[in-house]
């Protein structure tokens, strides 16, 4: 099957590649980074999906499926440019598959879709609404690209639609949310709270994807592994020192003494968990992690010391 | 009689399924229990000296519900129905409480809520609990319930429905407890939601001696049979208010039982 990424110079998508590549799939990939070494045999395409040059790749290309990875958090970019490459890259990755032929897409989404907020429940399920943009605008975009994916479900119903919801990755490119949190010696956190956090090993989230790929489950799909663990003891079980500080002075560190300027909202995702069921999509595709959150953690300690 | 068997002991003999790091699918963790069953055996054996009466009537396993009153102006009764599912039961059992929202909201307290299996109360949470056939703790009343004045420390006010509603849905037991004499650890003569407000929480309880510090009152909890209701949990209002009635009807026994077995003692 020929399977096109879009957003293919992200650590993930390339282990996802590599992957869908080893299985036997023809792949190509789509991104305005570079991939320096891909192997020859994966076409990669300088180009931003939002783009005419884009369409241009799907129209001679005849992808089967295309994987939807070009989705960024306010970590990797903030304000309007945020909101541009979500949701116009997410419409156009959906008119292109449309308008050539594509048969099934699968939008690679984050578990932060749900929100983090004092009230809200353990173990999310699929048909839940978001609740998080009241204490968070700046996820309003990603929410607007999984919902624009889910849309699809019924706006197009001759394209298969699979919308997943992904927890964090930890693994060794050193990339994503987490590792970003876990990137110093001393770790900072918010006193009195220590959120349950969720984690796939990247090696099973890559795998997690193509299974996506390969037996295209319709719908939308929470994607975890192993049950979740205190972030306090992620952070002590991978080598570094909690630091617990007030809220209040958290806040006003942000931006300062190193710390990276964050929306005061990213604080509630250290304050409370957002932890996701992936029964549906274990039932659907028979997705199990083989890496456990113990050994995911010595490994990334192993990999990253500080 | 309460064990005095090591409270490290007991947390390891939970059957609950924990990782390698002590810690399980719900974040609850063994280090956080032990610290917080030994600060609470303390109390409940040798300050409230607590009586369990009835623990056999709890399930050994599987998924219950232990629906009781409110008896003290804070969560005093619930601390002490913990513990006696700990220290009194065979295998010892970690009993999971529906915590208020604020809980949740207050630094300190969110954590440890969570890491002792105390999530916030929501359906989500009690139905995936059932689910999952742990033990389930919950008191009916509500807030409205710990603010009961020290005049009233024996009364029941209003039950909600939704815990008859969740145990016809999850086909659970429900065990019915009547809480007796945190009304006179705790006697409330005024509850101030001005100071409340300034604590973050509804309100603080003001006894004749100021502070709501526990007095070193004896207290006791009786444990009655299961009982067991038929239907979905989608009945109309009128059928799920008569089964509410009935464990009503049962806890008030419980706590007058309580209530008469101390006076004899005394």
């Amino acid at each position: 099957m020929k399977v096109l990424i879009v957003g293919v110079g992200g650590a993930l998508a390339r282990q996802v590649a590599l992957k869908l590549r080893e299985a036997g799939h023809s792949v190509i990939g789509l991104d305005r980074r570079p991939w320096w070494d891909a192997p020859r045999d994966i076409q990669v395409h300088e180009v931003d999906i939002r783009k005419r040059a884009a369409e241009d790749v799907f129209r001679r290309e005849r992808p089967e499926c295309v994987v939807h990875m070009a989705t960024v958090n306010a970590l990797s970019a903030s304000g309007e440019e945020r909101a541009r490459i979500n949701i116009a890259g997410t419409r156009a990755v959906f008119d292109h598959s449309v308008a050539h032929g594509v048969k099934h897409v699968v939008v690679v989404g984050r578990h932060t879709y749900y929100g983090a907020s004092a009230d809200s429940p353990l173990y999310h399920v699929e048909n839940e609404p978001p609740n998080g943009i009241g204490n968070f605008p700046e996820l309003a975009d990603l929410v607007a690209a999984d919902l624009y994916g889910a849309n699809m479900l019924w706006r197009e119903p001759s394209l298969t639609t699979t919308v997943l919801r992904l927890v964090y990755t930890l693994g060794p490119s050193k990339t994503g949310t987490l590792s970003s949190f876990l990137r110093g010696k001393r770790v900072p956190m918010v006193f009195g709270y220590d959120p349950l956090f969720q984690f796939l090993e990247e090696d099973d989230a890559a795998r997690g994807i193509t299974l996506a790929v390969e037996k295209r489950p319709r719908g939308i799909f929470n994607v975890c592994g192993p049950a979740p663990i205190p972030l306090g003891t992620i952070a002590r079980e991978t080598g570094r020192t909690v630091i617990p500080v007030p809220e209040a002075i958290l806040v006003q560190m942000l931006g300062r003494f190193g710390f990276p300027n964050l929306p005061r909202g990213a604080l509630e995702h250290i304050k409370y968990p957002i932890v996701v069921d992936g029964s549906a999509y274990r039932a659907a595709t028979g997705f199990t992690h083989t890496t456990d959150e113990v050994d995911a953690l010595k490994r990334y300690r192993r990999i990253s010391p500080v | 009689m309460a064990r005095d068997e090591a409270v490290r002991d007991l947390v390891d003999r939970l059957e609950l399924p924990f990782n390698s790091l002590g810690i399980d699918p719900y974040g609850v963790s063994k280090k956080h229990l032990t610290v917080f069953f030994k600060a609470l055996g303390f109390m409940y054996r040798r300050y409230f000296r607590v009586t369990a009466v009835g623990v056999e009537n709890v399930p050994k396993r599987g998924r219950a519900m232990l629906v009781g009153n409110h008896s003290g102006g804070y969560a005093l009764d619930g601390a002490m129905v913990l513990t006696s599912m700990l220290l009194e039961m065979e295998p010892p059992r970690l009993a999971q409480g529906m915590a208020e929202k604020f809980i949740n909201m207050l630094p300190v307290g969110s954590q440890w809520s969570s890491r002792c299996g105390q999530l916030t109360g929501l359906p989500e949470h009690a139905e995936r609990l059932l689910m999952d056939d742990r033990l389930l703790m919950v008191f009916p009343e509500g807030a409205r319930g710990t603010a009961k004045l020290y005049k009233d420390r024996h009364s029941l006010v209003d039950f909600g429905t939704g815990f008859v509603r969740l145990a016809l849905k999850t086909r659970s037991p429900i065990v019915p407890l009547g809480f007796h004499g945190g009304g006179d650890a705790v006697p409330t003569v005024l509850n101030s939601s001005t100071l409340g407000k300034l604590m973050g929480v509804p309100y603080v309880p003001i006894t004749p001696y100021g502070l709501a510090l526990p007095l070193p009152a004896k207290l006791s909890v009786h444990y009655g049979k299961p009982l067991v209701f038929e239907g979905s949990g989608d009945e109309e209002d009128s059928v799920i208010i008569g089964y509410v009635d009935e464990v009503k009807a049962r806890i008030a026994e419980l706590i007058e039982a309580a209530r008469v077995a101390k006076e004899r003692a005394s």
